[in-house]
């Protein structure tokens, strides 16, 4: 019996300026595969399920267990991580395209340091006095701890920036992930010293007023 | 006059505290990193950080943490080190606390500590089982911030390939490869720090992000930077196999109340939670009563190997035991430990509060690394290393939550050293060093796109974490190392003869990866013949050959210095400083 294989289409795109191609892959089936060590197995021997010679693929990806955010792509049409896809999840062919809002660098290579951008602008720091021994920090109830763990959990994957309609180069909203850290800085006994900056920041242009409620990021 | 410019390559937690130190002190500072620096690997660190705050009232004392991290290394560590950050700790954790992490807190709002392992004290600091997440970001905010005041430039996206020597020897700057245009480039520093991380990818899967290459640390070896107890891989005891990567399960679930076992019968086909109590063999608990499932991590992986391969108690036959969490209540374990049961859940499929884990020990951390002394830097001047990637603060074997601890200790004193060495250093004469640096760096790329090969680069890779894996991780035999080394060698004759799949001038990820190969061999060359050389038992390195720990002959730290030679390199030891604690028996049963 032929080993079981899955079945990829990936979009290539050599740089920005190329034009975008798709090639198909059969990949050897193995338990517990995810779309991540497909692309590795791609990497050790690049060659399309025609048979044609082709270059290892071009993405993110560090730590292969969803806390770094690097390896968001679109799956099956879907923002997600790389890394969690379980292909056995997964309808085949399994369609892999880079993240749409982003510019793109290499197949599925995106640049998405404008999430870094906007964090320096909306300050989302603690501004604390220096780094030498000033004693311990404010109490923090369980309660108040629980709150704001969910939203520094945030690993700027920008999943929720690419399924929301308002995130494009018109409006230049800032999207969800920005939003959050505003609102878990702000909640802090010290860092709530700059909440007024913050504020001011996110109702600039691009700034919360852009955003349409389409709750497509509470999804992802 | 302007300060020093400092360049710190790696964005993990030694790294981004190296670049605070350096930026509060008025120097400038060049930050360098293959990734944004928000997904550096030290994201991964789940269970905490020590600090002997004794906020139980347990009586705990931060000489109480500086022995249990001597005795938990076996006696390998350099004493004084050690000492100065067990006694740092507390207010490093105070920072932290300043700094926003959102560590878990007592009804009180004071911070919660849990107990890891090789302690009898709760000492750990936690954020949720996402505590590396949680103190990167915050260093990271901080950095974000010196960066929008102008104290920072980042590099992200560029790869170091090596330092510039001047003519004297003395460090004057870098030479990085820009992944995305793959543009070579020279940057000029009065000093840098090195905090580029753990090794994993050189065993293939193991813990670590696929970025843990030790490429930088293995090219700084390879200009004449001394390497320091390679052999000291420390393989943790409980991870999730997987096709890409062995994905950790943090101590912390033991620290919780995680209890280990298998089925006392050897393939019980029984339903797991249908075997009774009596059934289940506990084995950590019954060999080790005093520390029960929270012996050190070199312990524990050999007592899963010995329940696995000698009394072949695998579950169902295979290399597995159970991690067994399903008698700890919901809303705890998801309070606590979530993140890490999360992962279980979204990689195995299984809700691992219902049902016991599956899991196997797995390459985690390099205790050895670049040779520093006291002051962080290594034997060439201006050369300075923080983090895993130097070897000074966990002897033979690395105690749960006191990496987080030394990233972060490391890196603080690495800044303002850096800072000190770049005030009082000289003038470079000429250029420094830089053009000659640059046409070698160039070179080494010209002659990678002009190969013609047949050999693929990534299979290569599979075939030395293969070996590396079999001959030098829990068990190791001196037949075994020599075959290993004597394999890499083979590798290193079949990397003449590599074909780049890619030749590509844009964001060529093989190519990258092809020369942090060439680094990745050179490097498991030290591993193997260390390991080889060293002929007694110490922490993670375990020889049944030679089971004991000889002191008389091994009490020293193994110095490796390449050569270029096809033997390899040359090794030296060198004492250890033990001017505080007297080596004793390092035994964690009933008995000590």
């Amino acid at each position: 019996m032929p080993p079981k294989t899955v079945s990829f289409e990936i979009k290539r795109q050599a740089n920005p300026d190329a034009p975008a191609v798709w090639e198909s892959f059969e990949i050897t089936w193995r338990p517990g595969m995810n779309v991540t060590s497909a692309l590795m197995e791609i990497a050790g021997n690049p060659v399309t399920a025609h048979g044609c010679q082709t270059t290892p693929i071009t993405y993110d990806s560090c730590c292969l267990e969803e806390i770094c955010g690097s390896c968001a792509m679109r799956i099956n049409g879907r923002a997600r991580m790389a890394c969690s896809s379980l292909v056995d999840n997964l309808e085949q062919p399994i369609r892999v395209e880079p993240l749409s809002k982003f510019p793109l660098v290499r197949d599925l290579q995106v640049d998405r340091s404008v999430l870094f951008e906007n964090l320096k602008a909306v300050k989302a720091w603690i501004p604390i006095d220096g780094t030498y021994d000033l004693g311990a920090g404010p109490r923090i109830t369980p309660q108040e701890q629980e709150a704001s763990y969910p939203l520094s959990n945030c690993i700027s994957c920008t999943c929720c920036m690419e399924v929301c309609p308002q995130f494009n180069e018109e409006t230049g909203f800032v999207g969800a992930a920005t939003i959050a850290q505003v609102k878990l800085f702000n909640s802090h006994p010290t860092g709530k010293v700059l909440a007024e900056e913050r504020l001011r920041a996110l109702v600039g242009d691009g700034g919360i007023q852009e955003c349409g409620f389409a709750q497509n990021c509470v999804e992802v | 006059m302007a300060g020093p410019k400092i360049i710190v390559v790696g964005g993990g937690l030694a790294g981004l505290a190296a670049v605070i130190r350096i930026a509060e002190a008025g120097g400038a500072v060049d930050l360098f990193s293959i990734v944004p620096v928000k997904r550096s690997h030290s994201v991964c660190a789940q269970g905490g950080i020590n600090a002997a705050k004794n906020l139980k009232g347990e009586g705990d004392t931060t000489w109480k943490h500086f022995d249990d991290t001597i005795y938990g290394g076996d006696f390998l560590a350099n004493q004084t080190p050690v000492k100065l950050m067990c006694e740092a700790a507390p207010a490093i954790i105070d920072l932290l606390d300043r700094m926003g992490v959102t560590f878990n807190r007592t009804p009180e709002g004071l911070l919660d500590f849990r107990r890891f392992g090789g302690t009898l004290y709760n000492r750990t600091a936690f954020a949720g089982a996402t505590t590396g997440q949680q103190l990167l970001y915050a260093l990271d905010e901080q950095v974000r911030r010196h960066e929008s005041e102008g104290k920072v430039r980042k590099f992200e996206g560029w790869e170091f390939l090596s330092a510039v020597l001047d003519s004297k020897g003395v460090a004057r700057g870098i030479t990085a490869l820009d992944l995305r245009t793959m543009e070579l480039r020279g940057f000029p520093a009065d000093a840098i720090i090195l905090a580029t991380g753990g090794i994993g990818a050189i065993f293939g899967k193991s813990t670590n992000s696929v970025i843990c290459t030790g490429s930088a640390q293995s090219a700084v070896f390879q200009q004449g930077v001394t390497y320091a107890n390679g052999e000291f891989i420390q393989v943790h005891p409980t991870c999730i196999p997987g096709e890409d990567k062995l994905r950790l399960m943090s101590e912390s679930a033991r620290g919780e109340g995680g209890r280990v076992w298998v089925p006392r019968t050897a393939g019980d086909k029984r339903p797991v939670k249908q075997i009774p109590a009596a059934e289940r063999f506990y084995f950590l608990e019954e060999w080790y009563p005093k520390y029960g499932n929270l012996v050190p991590r070199d312990i524990a992986t050999r007592a899963i190997h010995k329940v696995v391969y000698e009394e072949g108690l695998g579950i169902d036959g295979k290399p597995m035991v159970y991690l067994d969490l399903t008698h700890i209540d919901r809303a705890t374990l998801d309070r606590k430990l979530e993140g890490i049961l999360d992962i279980y859940q979204k990689f195995v499929g299984v809700d691992p509060r219902d049902v016991p884990m599956k899991i196997f020990p797995g390459v985690h951390y390099t205790m050895g690394g670049l040779w520093v002394d006291f002051n962080q830097m290594t034997n060439i001047p201006g050369i300075f290393a923080a983090g895993e990637c130097e070897y000074q603060y966990h002897g033979a074997n690395r105690l749960g939550a006191n990496s987080l601890l030394s990233c972060i200790y490391g890196g603080f004193i690495s800044g303002p050293n850096a800072m000190n060495y770049a005030r009082s250093l000289s003038a470079a004469e000429g250029d420094g060093g830089h053009a000659a640096e640059l046409v070698r760096q160039a070179e080494i790329n010209a002659r990678l796109l002009n190969s013609n090969g047949t050999e693929n680069p990534f299979k290569l890779w599979r075939e030395l974490g293969e070996i590396m894996t079999q001959y030098a991780t829990v068990i190791r035999y001196n037949n075994g190392l020599q075959k290993a080394d004597e394999k890499i060698v083979e590798l290193l004759d079949r990397y003449k003869n590599v074909n780049l799949s890619d030749k590509s001038p844009w964001a060529n990820t093989s190519f990258a990866f092809t020369r942090q190969l060439k680094n990745m061999l050179e490097l498991a060359r030290v591993i193997a013949q260390g390991a080889r050389l060293r002929d007694e038992s110490r922490g993670a390195h375990y020889k049944p050959e030679f089971p004991e720990r000889n002191d008389e002959q091994f009490l020293k730290t193994t110095l490796a210095s390449f050569t270029g030679s096809p033997e390899g390199p040359r090794f030296a030891y060198e004492d250890v400083d033990t001017q505080f604690i007297q080596p004793r028996r390092r035994s964690y049963d009933a008995a000590s």
